[in-house]
């Protein structure tokens, strides 16, 4: 099934949480709503889910408009951050809630209702676990108990409020991969709030890029991270350096360094903005470049981390070379080399 | 800020807060207004000179008084039992921490008959009193010790949660410094629990000056010597004097409320405290 | 210097050992003295109740309890105290939803205005409904035309039963239910579940031991309350007596035996309501730290 979302707006006091917000997701696709706290993104999922009212706008599942439909209505699937499981019941009886719950007209015989319960038990791998608690289940169970109840009542929709965020980065890690194979398996139309980049780079079809309460970027993993739509994108996915500036005959101009900048037709701009990622910063000899002195050198697995500081007192930089690169280099820490971005973006105000 | 309600998909706001404003509008709302209102009638002057008579002003030097008195023995006594409770180990721990709770669960008026015979001058403790002199039933002291057991629980209940959260390590970083426990006592362990001690003094006071039933018996409500406030209401009422047990009412409710407010602040602030601590 | 060195060597030893405790002899004088005062403020007066009721023997005691007039008293308390505590318990759940579960404008003067009871003198409770329904009153006139009577009488007695208890449930269930959150409610509904299946099956087990426990309070309040009664019920025997006012009376006929025989009754309640009540502690406790667990 799939969503449309349609200028969407809250405000909670004078705080205006979404501030007009767009966004098509197409049957069967796995998005994730990516943002730093207070961006709006569980505000969002909550509207899509029912269990917020926008102030305007409106939220259609497959074509139909269901701004004004009860969440209980609405046949989603919603993953509470906390899981929110039912503390006085049993892993059983949290799952087959849902069933229980159903008017009695549309509520499936008991032996049916077992029967689906372990049959999801078994999907999420923890059928032996039906007759405890949730307070003794570990951060990762309990998740995919929340997980599977929310799918017990077959819903069109999966919503997922921060699936991983309570969780150790061991049990995360596997989780969502397990996610992703799941969503591969049973095709439901899934949305996910995180705030982690990795995370939903590495589980999501698409990412929407949320900051203060607008859509800054949507695309795949690889779009914003190698094609960012704005400074935000660049500096929130990845690690990145800035470099304050100016272009003036398609040329970038940061201090006294004038670079060319390949590949793109710039207009002039008297203040412009280049990001260049670590692994993008090359360390040469020679003259053209901004100069730097090397400050700290680190070396991570395969890779080494260089900061360096710029001479001209604009800050820091750092690059990441691989270990071959570096032995090429041959720098040591209080070097004075100079350095030039193999790539850069360019945002003018 | 808006004026009604953030939505929210839970169902029922309106019955419930209906029904909430309802019952408390019926139940207590509407009956203190008309107390207030009634006590209008009688004009500032009538007002000032019911509440001003030499037998009324006797009965609020004894009611604040004893409360005052009671509270004060509360806060120091109610700090030892809290600090027993909670810091040591020993027999009868739960049993004695249970029993603190009885001045709340008793009613009034047996532990009303209980302290007085027990005061008497033939009593348990009120022989041996005597012997030496003292006259407790019938006295402000015997007042004195009916709002003492009363007001008991209310500070061993406010400081105990707040004895139980004490970081050890604010203790063992004084003692680390060179202080001794008394030292660490009074200037780390009694400020930190000073808002609560406060907060539990108030409630015992607020109560013991509006207490009747565990009073009237032991007092013996002798006018101008052992008759406390609220008796004295009866007694008015009991004449038809109800213009006079009005304005005592209102002046008690007045006290009542601007106690309230004080508890109210005092609490805002323990709570600020021990928010900030973390 | 190596002296010196020495004592503050011993010295830290020292500090190792009483960062923290008392020396034993303070320890015991301090349990000492709090076990002490204790017996002789909350222990001896209970006792005393016990043996004074039994002082003339079994016969007096049981031929108090069954005489008519105790039978009638205890058969009102039970009476007021069936129609008060069930009202003040839905009372308590309403408020507590609104407030807990909500948010709006105003909340913390409501929350300040369901604790007033406790804090207006017992008298003075009393007094409100008979300025407002007695004959002197606002209403009085019309309701004796209309010939209903509710000052001396039962109505006046439920009235004020129900004022002096009013806060009891509420002040329990607010803070436990805002400790628990909208999150297993919220998942409910979006499962499908309607309002009514959500309070039943979900806030219900959930606030259980909370609501008990209130209810408990609730009740020793309003089968011991005496002075609030005391005003508005007129002291008719075997009409509007409750058991406290019986025990009034019947101490101030110098009838001692009777006054603590019935008395011991009132005793028990409140023995019977603290057991409950640290049993439901003990149970409270370990669900809030089962509730932590989950966080």
């Amino acid at each position: 099934m799939s969503i449309e979302i349609r200028n969407i707006t809250k405000s909670f006091g004078s705080f205006q949480a979404l501030k007009g917000i767009d966004l098509t997701i197409s049957s069967g696709e796995l998005v994730a709503l990516l943002g730093p706290s207070g961006c709006g993104k569980t505000t969002l999922l909550r509207i899509i889910a029912g269990l917020e009212a926008a102030d305007s706008g409106q939220i259609l599942f497959h074509g139909e408009d269901t701004t004004h439909r009860h969440v209980r209505e609405r046949q989603v699937g919603f993953v509470f951050q906390h899981y929110a499981l039912f503390r006085h019941m049993t892993v059983f009886e949290n799952i087959a809630f849902g069933l229980r719950v159903r008017p009695r007209a549309q509520r499936p015989p008991e032996t049916e209702i077992r029967r689906r319960v372990h049959e999801l038990l078994e999907l999420v791998q923890l059928d032996w676990l039906a007759d405890r608690y949730p307070g003794q289940l570990s951060g990762g169970q309990r998740q995919r108990i929340a997980l599977a109840r929310a799918l017990a009542v077959e819903p069109k929709v999966l919503l997922l409020d921060e699936p991983f965020g309570a969780l150790d980065a061991k049990v995360r890690k596997d989780l969502r991969r397990w996610l992703r194979r799941l969503h591969d398996e049973l095709h439901i139309t899934s949305v996910f709030v995180t705030h982690d980049q990795e995370e939903a780079l590495e589980v999501a079809d698409r990412v929407v890029v949320l900051n203060s309460g607008q859509i800054e970027q949507v695309g795949s993993a690889d779009e914003v991270y190698d094609h960012p739509a704005t400074p935000f994108v660049c500096q929130f996915i990845g690690d990145v350096n800035l470099f304050h500036g100016r272009v003036s005959d398609g040329r970038a101009h940061i201090g006294d360094t004038v670079l060319a900048l390949p590949g793109t037709a710039e207009s002039d701009a008297e203040q412009a903005l280049f990001f260049a990622r670590p692994h993008e910063i090359e360390i040469g000899g020679n003259g053209e470049g901004i100069g730097a002195i090397v400050r700290d050198i680190r070396r991570r697995g395969n890779a080494v981390r260089v900061e360096l500081e710029r001479k001209d007192g604009q800050g820091a930089v750092e690059a990441e070379l691989s270990r071959e690169a570096f032995g090429r280099y041959a720098i040591k820490h209080g070097d004075e080399v100079v350095i030039q971005p193999s790539r850069i973006r360019v945002f003018q105000h | 800020m808006r004026l009604y309600r953030q939505h929210s998909v839970l169902p029922g706001f309106p019955l419930a807060l209906g029904f909430t404003l309802l019952y408390l509008s019926l139940i207590v709302l509407v009956p203190l207004s008309a107390t207030f209102l009634k006590s209008a009638t009688l004009g500032w002057d009538g007002f000032f000179e019911a509440v001003t008579t030499p037998r009324v002003l006797a009965s609020y030097k004894l009611t604040f008084g004893a409360a005052l008195a009671a509270a004060a023995i509360n806060a120091i006594m109610g700090l030892l039992v809290a600090w027993v409770l909670v810091r040591y180990e020993f027999p009868g721990r739960k049993l004695a921490d249970a029993f603190v709770d009885l001045p709340f669960a008793l009613p009034t008026a047996v532990a009303g008959i209980a302290l007085a015979t027990l005061y008497s001058s033939k009593g348990w403790v009120g022989q041996f009193a005597a012997q030496v002199g003292f006259k407790i039933a019938f006295t402000s002291l015997g007042v004195t010790i009916a709002l003492t057991f009363i007001g008991l629980p209310f500070v061993v209940r406010t400081v105990q949660p707040i004895l139980e959260d004490l970081e050890k390590e604010l203790e063992e970083a004084a003692a680390s410094l060179g202080a001794t426990r008394w030292q660490t006592f009074l200037k780390v362990i009694l400020p930190t629990l000073s808002p609560a001690l406060m907060t539990g003094f108030a409630l015992a006071f607020a109560r013991g000056v509006g207490e009747y039933g565990s009073v009237i018996f032991i007092a013996g409500n002798i006018p101008l010597v052992s008759e406390i406030t609220p008796l004295l209401i009866i007694t008015k009422l009991e004449q038809y004097d109800y213009a006079g047990a009005t304005a005592l009412a209102v002046s008690m409710l007045l006290v009542s409320f601007t106690l309230l407010l004080a508890i109210n602040l005092l609490q805002w602030w323990t709570q600020n405290r021990r928010g900030s601590r973390i | 210097m190596s002296a010196q060195t020495l004592t503050f060597a011993s010295h830290v030893h020292h500090v190792h050992h009483a960062a923290r405790s008392e020396t034993p002899w303070v320890r015991r004088s301090l349990t000492a003295a709090a076990l002490v005062f204790l017996a002789l403020f909350l222990l001896m007066p209970l006792a005393l109740v016990f043996v004074q009721a039994f002082a003339k023997g079994w016969e007096t005691y049981v031929s108090a309890l069954m005489d008519p007039m105790a039978l009638a008293a205890v058969k009102l308390t039970l009476l007021v105290t069936l129609i008060a505590v069930p009202l003040n318990t839905v009372f308590g759940v309403a408020a507590a939803w609104a407030i807990a579960k909500f948010e709006f404008p105003g909340k913390n003067l409501l929350t300040t205005l369901i604790d007033l009871p406790f804090s207006v003198s017992p008298v003075v409770s009393g007094l409100i409904y008979v300025l407002l329904f007695g004959m002197q009153g606002w209403l009085g006139p019309w309701l004796a035309e209309h010939d209903i009577k509710l000052i001396f009488a039962v109505p006046g007695i439920v009235l004020a039963t129900i004022f002096v208890t009013v806060p009891f449930v509420a002040r329990e269930l607010i803070p436990l239910m805002q400790a628990q959150g909208n999150d297993e409610e919220e998942a409910a509904l979006v499962l499908g579940a309607s309002g009514w299946q959500t309070f039943r099956h979900i806030t219900l087990p959930n606030i259980r031991w909370g609501l008990l426990y209130g209810v408990i309070l609730c009740n020793a309040r309003a089968m011991g309350e005496f002075g609030a009664v005391s005003v508005v019920s007129g002291h008719i025997r075997g009409a509007t007596n409750t058991i406290p006012l019986h025990v009034e009376i019947l101490y101030n006929e110098y009838n001692s035996a009777a006054a603590f025989a019935v008395a011991s009754l009132l005793a028990m309640l409140a023995l019977v309501t603290l057991a409950l009540k640290s049993a439901l502690e003990w149970r409270l406790a370990r669900q809030i730290d089962a509730d932590k667990d989950e966080e």
